[in-house]
């Protein structure tokens, strides 16, 4: 997930290069079971699943599939996790930005630390992450009291939905930009500043455009996965329906009431989310390749 | 810029998120309810905003939250505002008061039969046919049977399981404590997936296709055979099993913030109403009123039942002897 955008279209040459010298070129059986290996693989795990999403989704016809996609509850999941999408994307977009920058361009105490603490969302089990906001934010934990005097809802509310929702997505962003900022250097910056470019000028018309595919590769990986967490959110949303329910926690609601059809028809949703993620992820390391 | 495109985007998303979130109605409700009564929910609340309408003219909207009962106490009890709960057993209603003071100590009074509308017992859900020949208790413990029950640390319809075939084995000529200990050991040596709630439970053992007997609510059983085809699942009624009540209360503190206390408690007492109790047994519940009951019996199997505070003596002393940590159900897990 840390490979950069730089590294990800550098193997298309090298394995070009491979297969044309016959010194290193693979026999051509081995080179068969491995391929078939791979692709049946991914054949039975991700698109046979994928397809039964859809086949399921529409097994008692368009009208159920567009009733379960339009009904208030399913709306009202729809919105909130664009909502949630919306909010947290933007802000992991700003402090991504900021802890890369931080990251590669200066020196300071705790460096490590913070690089540490970027990643501890990929370490820690979802769950975890919302059991810990349900600790610091509950009735009877320690903001809770003065929270609840004040009338102020966090957990089983959208805002913690929110909270969960920016901490799975944190390293995202920021993981994506590190190494590519590494790697380039400040070298360009440096001659802008000594053309006299101010900061801002110089993130806008310097590091801007540098990293700009690498951003977006970010964004895009981020986005996903706020709309697709379920662990962290499932604990602090209350599953309350047509309030606190995100698309995947209705997927489950409605698989759990026996009303398959529409589970697989909000489900087949996320899929299409996934693949759109798909196209638009090429899209990026094709124009990368380009540049 | 992109970023720029970006920030409209967000913007424009909240902004449609803002306008979409419904004009609420003059008042709403939270029921935070268990696992299987959704069905039966999604009636009342209809019936029930019916019914305040003509009386009062006020619209009522109900949300609904469901999940393992103690799971869903949990988060009542951290902070889930429900005017109402509506939970599967009286234990977890009671944490609302021992844990959190959200509810008077007397609240199972303040409600006619220990505030339970509806009651429900334990059966046997099996394949058709009944190919291993499941009739009673027993023969859940026979070889090769396999058992589906969710777990009894999270969930409450399997506590009431655990309890049933309990009390089943204490009843039988020369039973004893031990004797029930040793019954119930040798019937969760024959349990294939613990989940954490009665519909997990379900879906493992109707979608999944495994185990040859589900213990469920009897509610739950009915339902599931009527979602999932009559010709695909039997059920078996036990010789003797428990009483099953599950509580309904007004979480004071929340009603008093929310000031819903008058149309909460309206919503619990149109429960125990003939048109409440018609839902009720529509939905598979035991109605407590014997007009409905009457009306209804044919619909439920003739079963001898024991209720726990005759067995066991209140959910308070069960809860504290088998499933706190190191009670009975852990001894009896320890290989």
């Amino acid at each position: 997930m840390a490979a950069t955008v730089s590294t990800l279209y550098s193997h298309h040459d090298r394995a070009a290069l491979l297969e044309s010298r016959q010194a290193t070129r693979e026999n051509p059986w081995v080179k068969g079971s491995i391929l078939v290996a791979a692709l049946s693989f991914f054949g039975v795990f991700l698109l046979l699943p994928l397809l039964v999403v859809f086949v399921e989704a529409l097994a008692k016809g368009w009208g159920t599939y567009i009733d379960a996609l339009t009904e208030p509850d399913a709306r009202s999941a729809i919105w909130l996790t664009l909502g949630a999408a919306a909010i947290s994307v933007p802000l992991n977009l700003v402090f991504g930005v900021a802890a890369a920058w931080a990251i590669t361009r200066f020196e300071f105490r705790g460096k490590q630390l913070l690089i540490t603490l970027i990643d501890l969302p990929f370490s820690v089990s979802p769950v975890v992450a919302g059991l810990v906001y349900v600790l610091v934010f509950s009735n009877h934990g320690w903001f809770g009291p003065w929270l609840s005097a004040h009338d102020i809802k966090i957990i089983f509310a959208i805002p913690g939905i929110v909270l969960a929702t920016v901490f799975v997505t944190v390293p995202f962003i920021a993981r994506e930009l590190i190494p590519l900022m590494q790697a380039q250097g400040r070298e360009e910056e440096e001659a802008a500043v000594v053309l006299g470019a101010r900061g801002w000028q110089v993130f806008w018309h310097v590091t801007l455009p540098n990293i700009r595919w690498a951003l977006l590769y970010g964004v895009i990986l981020s986005n996903a996965r706020a709309m697709g967490e379920f662990g962290a959110v499932s604990v602090v949303s209350g599953h309350i329906r047509g309030e606190t329910n995100t698309l995947p926690l209705h997927v489950e609601i409605l698989y759990n009431e026996y009303n398959f059809a529409a589970a697989f028809a909000v489900a087949s949703l996320l899929a299409l989310l996934a693949l759109l993620t798909l196209v638009v992820k090429s899209w990026v390391e094709w124009r990368a390749r380009r540049d | 810029m992109a970023l720029h495109k970006l920030t409209v985007l967000a913007t424009t998303l909240a902004l449609l998120a803002g306008a979409a979130a419904p004009a609420f109605a003059d008042v709403s409700l939270l029921n935070v309810s268990y696992d299987p009564t959704r069905e039966l929910y999604q009636d009342f609340n209809t019936a029930f905003a019916k019914y305040w309408k003509t009386k009062t003219g006020e619209t009522v909207t109900v949300k609904q939250s469901h999940g393992g009962s103690g799971k869903q106490a949990r988060a009542v009890i951290d902070g889930l505002e429900a005017d109402v709960v509506t939970l599967a057993l009286g234990y977890d209603v009671d944490a609302l008061n021992t844990e959190a003071k959200l509810i008077p100590p007397t609240w199972q009074k303040r409600l006619p039969n220990n505030a339970s509308p509806y009651t429900s017992t334990i059966v046997f859900l099996v394949r058709k046919g009944n190919p291993k020949g499941i009739k009673d208790w027993n023969d859940l413990i026979k070889p090769g049977v396999e058992v589906v029950t969710p777990n009894p640390k999270t969930s409450g319809g399997a506590r009431w399981n655990y309890l049933a075939a309990w009390g089943y084995a204490l009843k039988q000529p020369g039973g004893s404590e031990a004797k029930a200990k040793d019954f119930v050991k040798q019937l969760f040596q024959h349990v294939k997936v613990l989940d954490s709630g009665a519909r997990g439970a379900t879906v493992t053992f109707t979608q999944r296709n495994i185990g040859d007997v589900l213990l469920a609510w009897e509610n739950e059983a009915y339902l599931s055979t009527k979602e999932l085809g009559p010709d695909k699942f039997d059920i078996v009624t036990p010789s003797v099993s428990i009483l099953a009540e599950p509580p309904v209360s007004v979480v004071d503190k929340v009603v008093d913030k929310h000031g819903t206390r008058k149309v909460a408690e309206a919503y619990l007492q149109y429960l125990y109403s003939p048109a409440g109790q018609e839902l009720a047994a529509q939905n598979y519940y035991r109605p407590r009123d014997p007009k409905v009951a009457a009306k209804y019996a044919d619909k439920f199997s003739k079963v001898k039942l024991f209720t726990i505070d005759q067995v066991f003596g209140g959910w308070t002393k069960a809860q504290k002897v088998h499933f706190a940590d190191g009670g009975v159900f852990d001894q009896i897990q320890a290989k």
